[in-house]
């Protein structure tokens, strides 16, 4: 009643075909996922057209940063494909450049976060104790807390002040390194409760306590035994924060306290594209455009590796 | 029961008083002092001049200090007052708070309500053609930029179709018609981009019920598929979204400060932002614990519910 038709199918089917690895299995059952294939796809073209940006740049002769206040908000043309922005630089180049940067906030954040989630959860949830209880007031608090009023205060903390260097605080590149940071701070929480969790149930399993009675120590038991069979669900938490991370980031960069120009980012593109709707609504469709492309993308690619990896799934 | 809430009250002060002093040790970090402000704005004031302002301020005493003496104030009623605003902060907050209500009660309600039938019809019939276009609005919203949104919805309601106006507040003492205009963007732009995540809870929630040996044992006893799904789905499908939906008050209330940024709704959103970029230290960092407050208080909220859904659970 509730999954009509596909029982007995499935089993006929599995008990004749060859016999499967594990990881064909895998495969397979991803590619059934149209969604998540199509979204890989889309994901693999906009990272390659990214980072071949200044490639592109200098096959078509122009400069990504050129001001030119007499060719601003040009149309599409054959010179342009996607037309200027209001200060005369190439959009197309500048929406390559701008994925760049999300791709790379939202990789290494999401990254940073899945490896500072993993080991707090494994510690958490394999002694327990203190440790743990903190952890879990301290999840619960980043979730139930309104999250980008404080990230907003958080951005806009003077780095001086906090002892940073004067060279390294007002660098070009310091909103790149305080974004991921800021993300890593509070995206963490969300892999630590999961492998805490997991950790947890694993911990008291046959194969684990075998483990132990054969003299393995805790650091053995953790990283041979434990973190294998928690592998799944952080891949599929930290491909589904990416869209997220991205998505923080480029509210937070369109707020002016992210990524500041005049590195280009989807986010800050947009800060602008309020003033520009009733003169050039082109520019503030665009970059949007990709965030959510993206951003949506990487759900789905999510979605599709939980559907494969959940092991209750399994045929 | 009685005693629970009041743990929770007392559990809540805690949070906010731990938050009080980490937002008042942030906004310490924060770029210029007040002091920095009015050397800026009078070229005549010298270093010693500024060196003895801050002395008479209090702002060369270390920062757990001046803290507690803003704590004192504070228990007192004293909030202070607002360097953008020029009048007590709470004389600014109450009326742009109520405006925030507004904006997520509404927003919250008309997604709870789209949501939830659109939830429960996809999970009766799960990988049909209802069910995944049910589940790619889902990720629509939940992967649409809120700001983004905004924007869309200004340039074609407002200034294609030149239909609704594109933000602001309406004027004071307008009709209940004109204000009902100038709210369609701003709650819409909050409702598309709460729906995702509801719908997305609802389904799994819906599915997870389904799948229960109660369900089947009142399919079995011969009650129709509405019976089942309004007497026994649904009900059961609740607890889990209830939970959820509390966690997520505060990414609402992220939604509401750029949805009111976007559309210029003066709220409170938008008032903590403002403040924060324009060095209006004590605007934000009341508007940020008041903020919390109401975060806390809606989990509290939340948590009663679920108690009145879910029997099993008592609260003792």
């Amino acid at each position: 009643m509730v999954e009509p038709g596909t029982g007995l199918a499935a089993t006929a089917d599995a008990a004749l075909g060859p016999p499967r690895s594990p990881a064909a299995i895998l495969w397979r059952r991803f590619l059934e996922h149209r969604l998540a294939l199509g979204s890989l796809l889309v994901l693999a073209l906009l990272s390659a057209a990214a980072l071949a940006a200044p490639l592109i740049e200098a096959a078509m002769g122009l400069d990504a940063t050129l001001v030119d206040l007499f060719a601003a908000k040009l149309p599409p043309s054959l010179a342009h494909p996607l037309g200027t922005d209001e200060l005369g630089r190439d959009l197309l180049l500048r929406l390559l450049y701008g994925g760049q940067v999300s791709l790379l906030v939202g990789l290494t954040a999401a990254l940073g976060a899945a490896i500072i989630g993993t080991a707090v959860g494994l510690w958490a949830g394999y002694f327990g104790g203190a440790a743990d209880a903190l952890l879990m007031r301290l999840t619960d608090g980043v979730i139930a807390l309104p999250l980008l009023p404080l990230l907003i205060v958080l951005a806009a903390v003077d780095l001086t002040k906090l002892g940073v260097p004067e060279a390294i605080a007002t660098s070009r590149d310091v909103s790149l390194y305080r974004i991921v940071i800021l993300i890593v701070l509070v995206g963490w929480t969300t892999v630590a409760r999961l492998v805490r969790g997991a950790a947890l149930s694993m911990k008291s399993r046959e194969f684990v306590r075998a483990a132990r009675a054969l003299g393995a120590g805790h650091g053995r038991i953790i990283l041979v035994h434990i973190l294998p069979n928690v592998v799944s669900p952080i891949i599929v938490a930290t491909t589904l924060s990416i869209g997220n991370i991205i998505l923080l980031e480029s509210v937070l960069s369109f707020l002016g306290l992210g990524i500041q120009p005049p590195i280009a980012s989807w986010g800050n593109m947009l800060t602008n594209a309020q003033e520009l709707i009733w003169d050039a609504p082109a520019l503030a469709v665009y970059p949007g455009l990709l965030i959510f492309a993206t951003v949506i993308a990487f759900n789905f690619l999510g979605d599709g590796l939980q559907d494969a990896l959940d092991p209750r799934a399994v045929e | 029961m009685l005693r629970y809430i009041a743990q929770r009250l007392t559990e809540s002060a805690l949070v906010l008083l731990i938050m009080s002093f980490v937002i008042y040790g942030l906004i310490g970090l924060m770029p210029g002092d007040p002091i920095d402000i009015m050397v800026n704005s009078d070229p005549n004031l010298t270093a010693a001049d500024a060196a003895r302002l801050r002395a008479l301020h209090g702002l060369d005493r270390p920062i757990w200090e001046r803290y507690l003496s803003w704590l004192g104030a504070a228990v007192q009623g004293d909030f202070g007052y607002s360097r953008l605003h020029a009048k007590p902060v709470l004389d600014i907050l109450w009326p742009r708070l109520g405006n925030t209500i507004v904006l997520m009660g509404l927003s919250f309600a008309i997604a709870f309500a789209l949501a939830l039938p659109a939830g429960l019809l996809a999970a009766l019939k799960p990988r049909s053609a209802r069910d995944a276009a049910v589940n790619i609005v889902a990720f629509a919203g939940i992967s649409v930029p809120p700001f983004w949104l905004a924007i869309l919805l200004i340039i074609v309601f407002a200034v294609f179709l030149g239909w609704l106006p594109a933000g602001g507040m309406a004027p004071a003492g307008a009709g209940i018609l004109t204000r009902a205009e100038y709210l369609v963007l701003p709650v819409a732009t909050l409702s598309i981009a709460t729906l995702g995540g509801i719908l997305r809870f609802v389904r799994a929630a819906a599915m997870e019920a389904l799948r229960q040996d109660y369900v089947r044992t009142a399919f079995a006893k011969g009650l129709s598929e509405r019976q089942v799904v309004l007497g026994h789905v649904l009900r059961n499908a609740m607890i889990p979204v209830v939970t959820i939906l509390a966690l997520n008050f505060g990414a609402l209330f992220s939604g509401a400060l750029i949805t009111e940024t976007m559309f210029g709704t003066l709220g409170m959103g938008k008032t903590i932002y403002e403040s924060i970029l324009g060095n209006d230290f004590n605007l934000a960092l009341v508007g940020l614990l008041l903020a919390t407050l109401t975060t806390l208080l809606a989990n509290l909220l939340a948590d009663l519910c679920y108690a009145w859904l879910d029997p099993r659970i008592s609260y003792g």
